[in-house]
C-alpha cells in the first residue's frame, strides 16, 4: 500500500481523492479476498464427503440435508452472490456442526480475541520502544550486538514454541505459579481471571518484539547519524533529550506501519497461541471450525481476519500521512 | 515483515557478470551470524536425514508403557520411544519446507521481477492481487483450504505453504528488481535487441542472487514455522507418522507428566528455525555490504 502523499491543487479536494482512492482499493481487496475464501472452501474440495467420510454412501439423509444447506447442486455463481449477499446485511449463514446462526457465536469469541490481541500490544509497543532505544543508544557496541542476535533468534521461533517452553517453566515442570489453560465458566470472560491472560498475552508480544523493535533502532540509528541531530549535538543538547525529542519521534512513522503490519499479524498468531491455551477466541474457533469441516463458520472466521489485516493497513496509512509533516504540507501547498 | 532486512538497496555486483556464487558464500561465512547458522542448520539436516538409521526403536515401534521414563527422553502418549521418534521426525518437515520454499521463491520472483520489467498497468494489476493473498496469514490460507479437504497429502501443504510464500517474495524481489532494470547494462542489452525474457534470465536475475538466497533463507525459516504449527494443530499430511510438530500434538495432554515428549521437539523445530534465522540475516548483511 502505497504512503505517498496526495498531490494537488486545493488541499481538501485532493485529500478526498486521496482518501476515495484508498478506500476504495480497501474494498476492491475485500471483495477478492470473500471470492479466495469462497472459491477455496466451496469449490477445491467436497465438504460434505469431508464431514460424513466412510458414512458418505450409508447416511443418504444426512447427506441430503447438508447438501441442501450448503446449496450444493445450485451453480457456484448463485450460491457465491447469496453468501456474499448474507455478508452484505451481516448475515454469516448457519453452523453445519450445531444448526446455530454463525453471526451470535462468533461475536463472543470476537471480542475475546480482540481484548487478546489489545493487551499483547499495549504491552509491545513500549517494550519494542523501550530495547530499540536501549540498543540505538549503545549502537554498535557489545549490548546492542547481544540484544540485536537475542532478537533475531527470537524473531523466526514459532508461536507454540516459545508458548509450551513458557507453559513448561511457568506452569508444569519449573514453577507452579500461572495456570496452563485459560479457563472460562459459561457466561463468563477471558479477563474475570488475569492469571489466565498472563501466559497467552506474554507468547504473544514475544513473539512480536522482535520485528518491531528492529525495525524501530534501524530508524533510530539513521536519524542519529543524521545532519540535523549532530546540530543538536553541537548545540550542547544533551543526549537523552536528543534521543526523545529527535530520534524518537522520527522513528514513530515507521513503528506506525511495522506495528500496523504486525497486529495484523498477530491475527494469525492468536490461531496457535488460543489453541495452545484454550483461550476461547476466534482462532481457537477457527481450528475447531476447520477440524469439523464447519464451512460457514470457517468463511466467516476467515473474512473477519483479513478484514482486520485490511482495516489496520488503511489507518496505518493514514496516520503515516497525518504525522509526516512533509505529507501533510505536500498537500496545501 | 521482513525479519532481516529490506534488501531494496542491495545491488550485488557491479557489472553485467554479477558476483559468482563462491565468492558470495565466502563473503557469507565471515559472517559470524552465518557461520554459525549454517552449521546449526547443517547439523540439524543431518541428523534428520542420518537419524532414521541409528534409531534404536522403529517409528511406530512401542518401546513400554505410555508415559514411562524409559530410555533418554521416555516414551510418549502410545507407549513408543519419544527419542526414536525425535530421530524419525525431522525427514517429512524438512522436505515439505524446502519444497515449499523454492516453490514460493520461484513463483515469488517471477512474478515480481516481471511486475518490476513490465511496469505502468501490469506492475499495478499484479501488486493489486498480490495485496489480496497478503490479507491472509500464511497459516490462515492453508487452513481455509484444508476445511473442505478429506486426507489432504503432503502435496497439498507444500503448495498451499509455497502459493503463501509468493506474494510476500515477490514483493521483495519487485523492490530488488526495480533497482535493476533502469540500470545501464539492462538498458543496453534491451537496446541490442535481445529478447525481454532473455534479458530478465541472463541480465536482471544473476544481479539478484545476494538479496534473493537471503529471502529464501527467511522463507525457509517461515516454511519450517508453519510446517510445524500445522503439525501442532493436528493437520499433518501423515496423522500416524513422526513429525516434529505432530508430536507436540499428540503428547501435548502429558505435558505435566512427561514433559519430554513434548519439549524435546519443541526445542529442535525452536533451534531450527533460529538457525535458518540467523543463516538469513547473514545472507542478508553479506549481499548488502556489497564486494
Amino acid at each position: 500500500m502505497e504512503v505517498a502523499p496526495p498531490k494537488g491543487r486545493s488541499g481538501g479536494a485532493a485529500w478526498g481523492l486521496w482518501l476515495a482512492r484508498r478506500l476504495g482499493l480497501a474494498v476492491l481487496t475485500l471483495w477478492l479476498v470473500s471470492v479466495v475464501v469462497f472459491l477455496a472452501t466451496a469449490a477445491l474440495g467436497d465438504p460434505v464427503r469431508a464431514i460424513l467420510g466412510r458414512d458418505y454412501d450409508s447416511n443418504v439423509a444426512r447427506r441430503q440435508q447438508l447438501e441442501a444447506q450448503l446449496g450444493v447442486g445450485d451453480s457456484i455463481v448463485s450460491r457465491y452472490v447469496d453468501w456474499l449477499g448474507g455478508l452484505v446485511r451481516g448475515d454469516f449463514g448457519t453452523s453445519l456442526a450445531n444448526q446455530l446462526p454463525v453471526g451470535t457465536q462468533i461475536s463472543s469469541t470476537v471480542a475475546n480475541t480482540l481484548v487478546l490481541v489489545l493487551l499483547s500490544a499495549l504491552v509491545m509497543i513500549p517494550l519494542a520502544f523501550g530495547i530499540a532505544m536501549v540498543s540505538a543508544h549503545y549502537r554498535r557496541k557489545r549490548p546492542d550486538t547481544v540484544i540485536q542476535t537475542i532478537l533475531l533468534a527470537l524473531a523466526g521461533v514459532p508461536e507454540f514454541v516459545t508458548g509450551i517452553l513458557l507453559v513448561a517453566v511457568f506452569s508444569t515442570s519449573v514453577f507452579n505459579v500461572l495456570p496452563a489453560v485459560t479457563l472460562v465458566a459459561p457466561g463468563a470472560s477471558p479477563w474475570d481471571e488475569p492469571k489466565g491472560m498472563v501466559l497467552p498475552v506474554a507468547t504473544l508480544v514475544v513473539a512480536v518484539t522482535p520485528y518491531v523493535s528492529r525495525i524501530v533502532r534501524a530508524t533510530l540509528l539513521e536519524v542519529l547519524d543524521s545532519d540535523y541531530v549532530e546540530l543538536a549535538r553541537l548545540k550542547g543538547i544533551p543526549e537523552p533529550v536528543v534521543m526523545r525529542k529527535h530520534a524518537l519521534l522520527n522513528a514513530i512513522v515507521p513503528g506506525i506501519q511495522v506495528i500496523a503490519l504486525q497486529l495484523a499479524w498477530l491475527a494469525g498468531g492468536v490461531v496457535l497461541v488460543e489453541t495452545l491455551f484454550s483461550y476461547p477466541g476466534v482462532g481457537k474457533q477457527l481450528v475447531d471450525a476447520v477440524r469439523n469441516h464447519d464451512v460457514p463458520v470457517v468463511q466467516a472466521l476467515s473474512m473477519i481476519i483479513a478484514g482486520v489485516y485490511i482495516v489496520v493497513n488503511l489507518v496505518a496509512d493514514l496516520l503515516s500521512i497525518l504525522l509526516t509533516p512533509r505529507a501533510r504540507t505536500a498537500i496545501s501547498s | 515483515m521482513s525479519a532481516a532486512t529490506t534488501p531494496g538497496t542491495a545491488s550485488a555486483g557491479a557489472g553485467a557478470t554479477g558476483p559468482a556464487p563462491e565468492s558470495f558464500f565466502r563473503k557469507a561465512l565471515r559472517q559470524k551470524r552465518f557461520a554459525f547458522g549454517f552449521s546449526l542448520t547443517l547439523a540439524i539436516v543431518v541428523f534428520a536425514v542420518v537419524a532414521p538409521f541409528l534409531s534404536p526403536f522403529g517409528e511406530k515401534e512401542t518401546a513400554g508403557p505410555p508415559y514411562s521414563p524409559d530410555g533418554i527422553f521416555g516414551t510418549d502418549y502410545l507407549g513408543q520411544d519419544v527419542l526414536s521418534r525425535l530421530m524419525h521426525g525431522g525427514q517429512s518437515i524438512l522436505v515439505i519446507s524446502v519444497l515449499a520454499t523454492l516453490l514460493g521463491m520461484v513463483v515469488g520472483v517471477l512474478v515480481g521481477v516481471i511486475a518490476a520489467y513490465a511496469g505502468g498497468w501490469w506492475d499495478e494489476v499484479i501488486m493489486r492481487l498480490n495485496d489480496v493473498v497478503l490479507a491472509f496469514p500464511q497459516i490462515l490460507l492453508a487452513l481455509v483450504v484444508l476445511t473442505a479437504l478429506q486426507d489432504p497429502g503432503a502435496w497439498v501443504i507444500v503448495v498451499l505453504i509455497g502459493i503463501s510464500h509468493a506474494p510476500r517474495v515477490a514483493r521483495v524481489s519487485r523492490g530488488v528488481a526495480l533497482g535493476i532494470v533502469s540500470r545501464d547494462f539492462v538498458v543496453a542489452a534491451e537496446a541490442l535487441g535481445e529478447r525481454r525474457s532473455r534479458v530478465i534470465v541472463a541480465e536482471v536475475l544473476p544481479n539478484m542472487t545476494g538479496p534473493l538466497l537471503a529471502e529464501a533463507g527467511l522463507r525457509l525459516t517461515y516454511s519450517i514455522g508453519v510446517v510445524a504449527s500445522l503439525g501442532f494443530l493436528g493437520f499433518a499430511a501423515d496423522p500416524g507418522a513422526a513429525n516434529w510438530g505432530q508430536m507436540i500434538f499428540e503428547n501435548r495432554l502429558g505435558l505435566q507428566t512427561q514433559p519430554w515428549a513434548v519439549v524435546a521437539p519443541v526445542l529442535v523445530i525452536g533451534i531450527f528455525t533460529v538457525a535458518t534465522n540467523l543463516m538469513a540475516d547473514g545472507l542478508a548483511q553479506a549481499s548488502q555490504k556489497g564486494d
